[in-house]
């Protein structure tokens, strides 16, 4: 009967790992009547169960390869009755739950991080509902097989992030902030709506696998293409249209800037899903990969350069995140640049895009410490504006600690995990084109002037009247700092077995487009 | 020869597009969004129409000359998506108006710190 | 400043009937004909738009706890139908053809559409119909009642 359940759960994960939080997000606000813990604590265990279930998802990749579930058939493995799939299929290889991984982690302490920040708040089960909402759109795109699946999920992430970055709905400047962030997401959804409309047009296909099959490589093809491409940059805060990312993150609840980070690195998961798995044979794919490079390094170089002036230190980190989004970009654009020469991509693109996946995690993990310790000096404090900051450092001494750590984890210091994943980047990069390299070495001395600033004038300095009584924040609060601290120094150390255990899979998972392909057709 | 259904999507597009760019009133932009969407949906009706076919149910059916269900569906889904963003936007909207007393995108805080 | 008309309240009083018998309507008969739970919810929460139009003075506080609620457990319901499905996979359809609750095989030839038929599908039709009709209930009541009127 043990080992029938295990099964049980085994054969059932990927559409578990959707469906939990988002019957848990319904069922949170009916918890309000047992108090703003009982939200909390079930919002955590939730996350927590579905963590779990994410770890033994991975495993089973790793172990059994690509996992696959048919949605509604009378056997799940039931994915093509007659040859073409007709149900919605959810697909799990190694690259979705490496993402799903990084971003379940994430807001799962951004959760926990909450269960304190937050409680000041009226309606917060509405808040936690959200957060829910949001983990289940962010498992369903990295899960799902289906196109207009992806498409719903989006959508569904979009609505619950824009409520989100609203929640502090007293302050006019986060209603901007969510409004620009739901115009720039309806947009890129509807854009994402219509290449789907133009791929099922030609193919009668949704499937990302028999899509995948069945390309012709037509013009409208390319146009779908182009599509897909602008609108998950769009979605992902890549440069030419960055500017919700500033406002979106330096105005929401910390936490929340926290848990954006891995929301917009889904997109950029889709992006990269689109143009590896969809459109990974197509001659031309050379040309979107340099438009891929060129918006990494338009990323990197922008977003550092507008960071230095910022004084506010929640929007200094957001433009921080986009240029951190550009080594992503530039990373795994080299490696699709070269993805049709099997030598280059031996030489130098499998590890550009090794590089590139892993700083996904890491950045996930620091850009999350940071904007956790962000949320903690304004808990304390009650002010974003740097210059009136000044010698919290004897106040709060293990908050300084950790944001020394994600500090010198962002500038790409070794021995933290940004230096190991930049590393990568440099010198596979280097050989690709030196130039490149150059810009993004450039790009992490800035970085580091920027935060440099940013440590001296909060932590360091002559100590201010007014905080006086600035204590340290909370256990609960310091816990899923001092976690994201440890992962990072713990990454930052052993490289190698990290590499070994999840992002090589991910990168192999994500060039072996006939395995994806093959599970279905 | 252009199906007309498809000239039209182009034409909504555009006006949807221009709206975007061109319009500072926030109810503007979300009618802006909403004419592109609307083109979308058009875009996949038509997608899936037979020219003298019949709904695609099968009891009975007094032809098997059927229009595609599958556009119908993503039509639907995309139509209560559309329902819930446009809400949200105007609740948005509402709020906005609450706190600036304008609905003009020139007068925002978040513009002027910006520029 | 109560400025609605008698007649629209009396006509708001009568329309009550008829526009819930055709919303019912039409999220029952969502897996025979056109329409569904989304549909017939959204002709339902017309019937509230229309009753904060006519009757909005008379309120004396905003319901819109008791639609919130109805809200989650509209989604809870549906998803939970999902869940049950979990014996074959997620959202199996496990009451079709069953003979027991919504669960008579589809007749073939013209048939009057036996509402009996379909498994899970109008269940959730219902679930959806519950989920829509309060959420766009609570969508009005909170534009028009916490928001409504001129900035002061």
């Amino acid at each position: 009967m043990e080992v029938g359940r295990e099964m049980f759960i085994i054969e059932h994960l990927p559409a578990l790992v959707i469906a939990i939080p988002l019957l848990a997000a319904f069922i949170a606000p009916l918890l309000k009547r047992f108090g703003k813990h009982a939200v909390s604590v079930w919002s955590i265990l939730n996350l927590s169960i579905v963590e779990c279930l994410v770890i033994v998802l991975g495993y089973r990749v790793i172990k059994d390869g690509i996992q696959s579930y048919a949605i509604g058939a009378s056997i799940p493995s039931l994915l093509s009755p007659n040859g073409l799939p007709v149900r919605i299929i959810l697909e799990v290889d190694a690259i979705s739950s490496f993402m799903g991984l990084t971003s379940i982690s994430i807001i799962l302490l951004a959760c926990i991080y909450s269960a304190c920040f937050m409680k000041k708040y009226k309606s917060v089960e509405r808040y936690y509902s959200l957060l829910l909402l949001m983990a289940a759109g962010i498992m369903g795109m990295a899960f799902t097989g289906d196109m207009f699946n992806m498409f719903v999920f989006l959508e569904v992430l979009s609505i619950s992030s824009a409520g989100l970055i609203a929640f502090y709905a007293y302050k006019g400047e986060a209603i901007e902030a969510a409004f620009k962030y739901l115009v720039i997401s309806s947009i890129s959804a509807l854009m994402v709506l219509f290449a789907i409309a133009l791929l099922y047009g030609q193919y009668g296909l949704l499937n990302i696998a028999a899509l995948g099959a069945a390309f012709r490589f037509t013009i409208l093809d390319k146009i779908a293409l182009a599509l897909l491409v602008s609108a998950f940059v769009m979605k992902c805060g890549a440069v030419p249209l960055h500017m919700w990312v500033a406002d979106a993150y330096g105005e929401a609840p910390a936490p929340i800037s926290a848990s954006l980070v891995v929301a917009s690195q889904i997109s950029l998961y889709a992006l990269f899903r689109i143009c590896f798995t969809l459109f990974g044979l197509l001659p031309a794919i050379q040309i979107i990969a340099w438009f891929i490079i060129l918006f990494g390094l338009a990323s990197m170089f922008v977003g550092v350069t507008m960071a230095m002036p910022q004084k506010d230190i929640k929007r200094l980190m957001a433009y921080h995140a986009i240029s951190q989004t550009g080594y992503m970009l530039l990373g795994v654009g080299v490696g699709l640049a070269v993805i049709n020469d099997i030598n280059a991509l031996n030489a130098f693109g499998i590890a550009a895009m090794e590089g590139g996946i892993f700083h996904i995690i890491n950045h996930a993990m620091y850009k999350g410490l940071l904007f956790l310790v962000a949320g903690a000096i304004i808990y304390r404090t009650g002010t974003k504006n740097l210059n009136e900051m000044g010698g919290l450092g004897n106040r709060m001494p293990i908050t300084a600690v950790l944001f020394l750590i994600g500090m010198l984890s962002i500038t790409g210091l070794p021995p933290f995990n940004g230096f190991a994943s930049k590393l990568i980047i440099y010198e596979s990069v280097f050989l690709f084109n030196p130039i490149l390299s150059v810009v993004a070495m450039i790009v992490s001395i800035l970085t580091l002037a920027s935060f440099v600033k940013v440590f001296y004038s909060a932590f360091t300095g002559q100590e201010q009247s007014k905080y006086k009584d600035v204590k340290e924040i909370p256990a609960i609060m310091l816990v899923p700092l001092l976690i994201l601290a440890f992962l990072i120094i713990l990454f930052g150390l052993f490289p190698g077995i990290i590499l070994k255990l999840l992002v090589k899979p991910a990168v192999q998972a994500l060039l072996d487009r006939a395995g994806y392909i093959g599970v279905v057709v | 020869m252009i199906d007309i259904q498809f000239l039209t999507v182009v034409i909504l597009i555009s006006v949807g597009i221009s709206t975007l760019v061109f319009k500072k009133n926030i109810i503007k932009i979300v009618m802006g969004i909403e004419i592109i969407s609307s083109s979308i949906n058009l875009f996949l009706i038509s997608l899936g129409y037979r020219e003298g076919s019949v709904a695609p149910i099968f009891t009975n059916a007094p032809s098997v000359k059927m229009v595609l269900p599958t556009p119908q569906a993503l039509t639907l889904t995309n139509i209560v998506i559309d329902l819930a963003i446009t809400a949200l936007m105007l609740s948005l909207a509402v709020l906005i108006y609450n706190y600036y007393g304008t609905l003009s995108m020139k007068k925002w805080r978040l513009v002027e710190r910006c520029s | 400043m109560n400025d609605v008309s008698l007649i629209v309240k009396v006509v708001a009083y009568i329309l009550i009937v008829p526009v819930f018998i055709f919303g019912s309507y039409v999220i029952l008969h969502g897996h025979l004909s056109p329409g569904g739970g989304f549909a017939g919810g959204a002709i339902l929460a017309t019937l509230v738009a229309m009753l904060v139009i006519t009757f909005r003075d008379d309120f004396k506080e905003n319901p819109h706890e008791i639609f919130s609620i109805l809200e989650c457990i509209g989604m809870i319901f549906f998803i939970l139908l999902a869940f049950f499905g979990l014996s074959s996979s997620f959202f199996h359809n496990f009451l079709v053809n069953l003979n027991g609750l919504f669960g008579k095989p589809v007749h073939f030839g013209v048939n009057p559409g036996y509402l009996n038929t379909a498994g899970v599908i109008p269940l959730m039709n219902m679930a959806v119909g519950i989920e829509v009709f309060s959420a766009l209930s609570l969508i009005v009541l909170m534009l028009s009642m916490r928001y409504g009127g001129e900035r002061k």
